[in-house]
């Protein structure tokens, strides 16, 4: 350890500390207002601990729908997001692995040619092709579905091309000794560069959960009836203008819910993270 | 139980860079066939060929009487041995060592059976649940070995497997590999650039020079009558002290015009003797035959040999004493060898 002597310890923690506030603050307000009456929360200032409405702005947002997007309850949000979330991540993990793994370990024509092409999308965010994209979703009578939400965001350039970064690190020795043992290509895929991935699978999914967890603009487009919102766009539709409206005790439940999968998910995909960063596969 | 015959194998890769340009080998039934050469000649890719990890630009590789050229490494029934060993690094040793059995559909039981006495065998029963990075270079090593063996495969081949290892160990491994193919009784193809290994491990030594066969025999055939100036130099270690010869006015000398004392054959234009078949004379001995004088330039001290860079006609040459060295520096002394351990050698580099 650098400095060990306690000043510096204490330095050390006390930055630690002020992040931790800054970062946490916030949060934790939030998590107070949720335990309050909307009546407390619309008097200022709002008490610094929290009330005693847990039960009943839990229960009451979980289960009793919420007025203002049309009586749907925070658990059908919670549903739709984490199915759009989860489908993106896995998707997004599927089709790019697959697609570095063709551009790496195969020689096919064009091959160059479609690196490219898939380079160059990186530069065709959702919002560029966002009409033609819904004209097709259209189209397709695909408004107001699950495979509306996700498979528009499933193609990832980025996760594509780390994923052959990574894969390019792979040596040739280890590819010919895969093919001697008699390992076919799918052989090779699943017992071979799977494992080899997984710390970078994990990383990945991590972002790629927290990326389609907090998409706004596609949901807000691709969904009109209430019960296909996510919570992201569920959570705007609750605020009114008119301060009066606004059910905030609601919101604030609705806010806390809405933070804790991404939470869950960090903390479980933690420790693959730390074990990849750890034991470096030689 | 398999020969490995090459008929005229080359090897053009993308771009026109020839890299093997008709090379012919026969390796019996259980022999051990080491190709040797320097870097670039054209080793690893003759290895590639026969397993089938690269493609065969024209020629015929046959494996058992059968031409294998369109046949898949899988099918090819070989095991490899690679350079940085290319072991599975989310694996246990046990899984490295049966993934190939379970690939071919071999019973659970047997897998066991055999990795386990094969382990037993190579002394890694004790490792088979770690993991390859926690294993040392030599263990790992040996469970690359042990991968190629289990399977029990018509042919090993090698590239370079122990050329990670320290000398030590080098020299433990080269032993038992040597014994393990010998007991095994499977043909081998083994890649090295040690001339060492390549002396001590040969049936079959093949010298290669930029994609060609230079010389190929026995080991000690080809040390006792090295057909080029190549692969005197290249086998031997140190190498063989080669000498040019001048003939102007018929009469053949040495680069400073000394005479030789032997009569060269007419075409010889090199003349090689090995340092440690040249004899060390005092300055003043009066001998017939081929002697030089020379000067001491430095003492290269091993233990058990001694190795003596001298000047002598106008050239270096290096002489190996057994023992400890007497001479100095600066010493003058004479340089001969026997007639028959002289070796000669045309204008193109050929034996004559
Ligand atoms: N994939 C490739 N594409 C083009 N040229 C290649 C390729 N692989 C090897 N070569 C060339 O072929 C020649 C022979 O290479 P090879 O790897 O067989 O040499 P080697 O005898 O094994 O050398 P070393 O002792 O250094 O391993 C070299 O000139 C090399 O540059
Ligand atoms: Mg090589």
């Amino acid at each position: 350890m650098i400095g060990s002597s306690s000043t510096r310890t204490f330095i050390a923690h006390a930055v630690l500390l002020l992040g931790i506030l800054i970062v946490a603050f916030p949060i934790y307000y939030t998590f107070v207002a949720s335990t309050h009456t909307l009546q407390t929360i619309l008097r200022p200032p709002l008490p610094l601990l929290p009330g005693g409405e847990f039960w009943n702005n839990y229960s009451e947002a979980l289960t009793g729908g919420v007025n203002r997007i049309g009586g749907v309850g925070v658990d059908v949000l919670l549903l739709n997001t984490t199915v759009m979330a989860l489908g993106i991540a896995v998707g997004k993990i599927c089709i790019s692995i697959l697609s570095a793994y063709a551009i790496v370990f195969f020689r096919f024509p064009l091959r160059m040619v479609f690196f490219w092409l898939i380079f160059i999308t990186l530069m065709l965010p959702v919002e560029v092709r966002i009409l033609p994209t819904y004209k097709v979703m259209v189209d397709l009578g695909l408004i107001d579905t699950y495979a509306g939400l996700i498979v528009p965001l499933i193609a990832s350039a980025t996760a594509t091309l780390l994923f052959r970064q990574f894969f390019m690190t792979i040596p040739g020795e280890l590819v010919e000794a895969a093919r001697v043992d008699g390992a076919g290509p799918w052989r090779f895929f699943f017992d071979i560069l799977l494992p080899l991935s997984r710390t970078n699978i994990a990383a990945l999914f991590v972002i790629l959960f927290i990326y389609g967890w907090t998409q706004y603009l596609w949901p807000l487009l691709v969904t009109n009836h209430n019960d296909m919102n996510t919570i992201v766009i569920a959570l705007r539709k609750m605020v009114s203008f008119a301060d009066a409206d606004t059910q905030w005790h609601l919101v604030m439940v609705t806010a806390m819910l809405a933070i804790v999968p991404p939470i869950l998910v960090v903390v479980a995909m933690q420790r693959w993270f730390v074990r990849g960063l750890v034991e470096s596969e030689k | 139980m398999a020969t490995v015959d090459l008929k005229d194998v080359k090897k053009v890769y993308a771009g026109g860079i020839e890299a093997v340009k008709g090379v012919s080998i026969a390796i019996p039934d259980k022999e051990l066939c080491v190709l040797v050469g320097p870097s670039g000649c054209g080793k690893s890719t003759l290895l590639r060929m026969i397993a089938g990890l690269e493609a065969i630009s024209s020629g015929t590789v046959s494996i058992d009487g059968k031409v294998v050229n369109e046949i898949s490494p899988t099918d090819r029934d070989i095991a490899m041995v690679f350079q940085n060993y290319a072991l599975y690094p989310h694996m246990k040793v046990y899984d490295n060592m049966a993934y190939g059995l379970r690939n071919r559909g071999t019973p659970k039981a047997e897998i066991d059976s055999r990795v386990r006495s094969t382990a037993k065998v190579l002394e890694l029963d004790h490792l088979l649940d770690r993991r390859p990075r926690e294993l040392s270079g030599g263990q790992r090593q040996r469970v690359a070995m042990g991968r190629a063996i289990v399977r029990n495969p018509k042919v090993f081949l090698f590239d370079e497997p122990l050329s990670n290892l320290d000398a030590k160990l080098r020299g433990q491994m080269r032993v038992e590999i040597k014994n393990l193919q010998r007991s095994l009784g499977v043909t081998s193809v083994y890649v090295t650039h040690d001339q060492l290994e390549a002396m001590t491990l040969a049936d079959i030594l093949v010298v290669m020079n930029a994609g060609l066969v230079e010389q190929m025999g026995a080991p000690l055939d080809i040390y006792e009558k090295p057909a080029s100036t190549f692969v005197a130099s290249f086998i031997g270690a140190p190498p063989m002290n080669l000498m040019a010869l001048g003939r102007d006015g018929g009469q053949p000398h040495l680069a400073d015009g000394a005479k030789l004392g032997v009569e060269p054959p007419a075409a010889a234009t090199t003349l090689g003797f090995r340092p440690e078949d040249a004899l060390v004379l005092p300055p003043d001995a009066k001998q017939g035959g081929f002697v030089l004088p020379a000067v001491v330039e430095a003492v290269e001290p091993v233990g058990a040999e001694s190795f003596l860079h001298c000047a002598a006609a106008g050239s270096r040459i290096l002489v190996r004493v057994s023992g400890r060295a007497t001479a100095k520096p600066g010493d003058k002394l004479a340089v001969a060898a026997n007639s028959d351990k002289i070796h000669w050698f045309d204008a193109s580099g050929k034996r004559v």
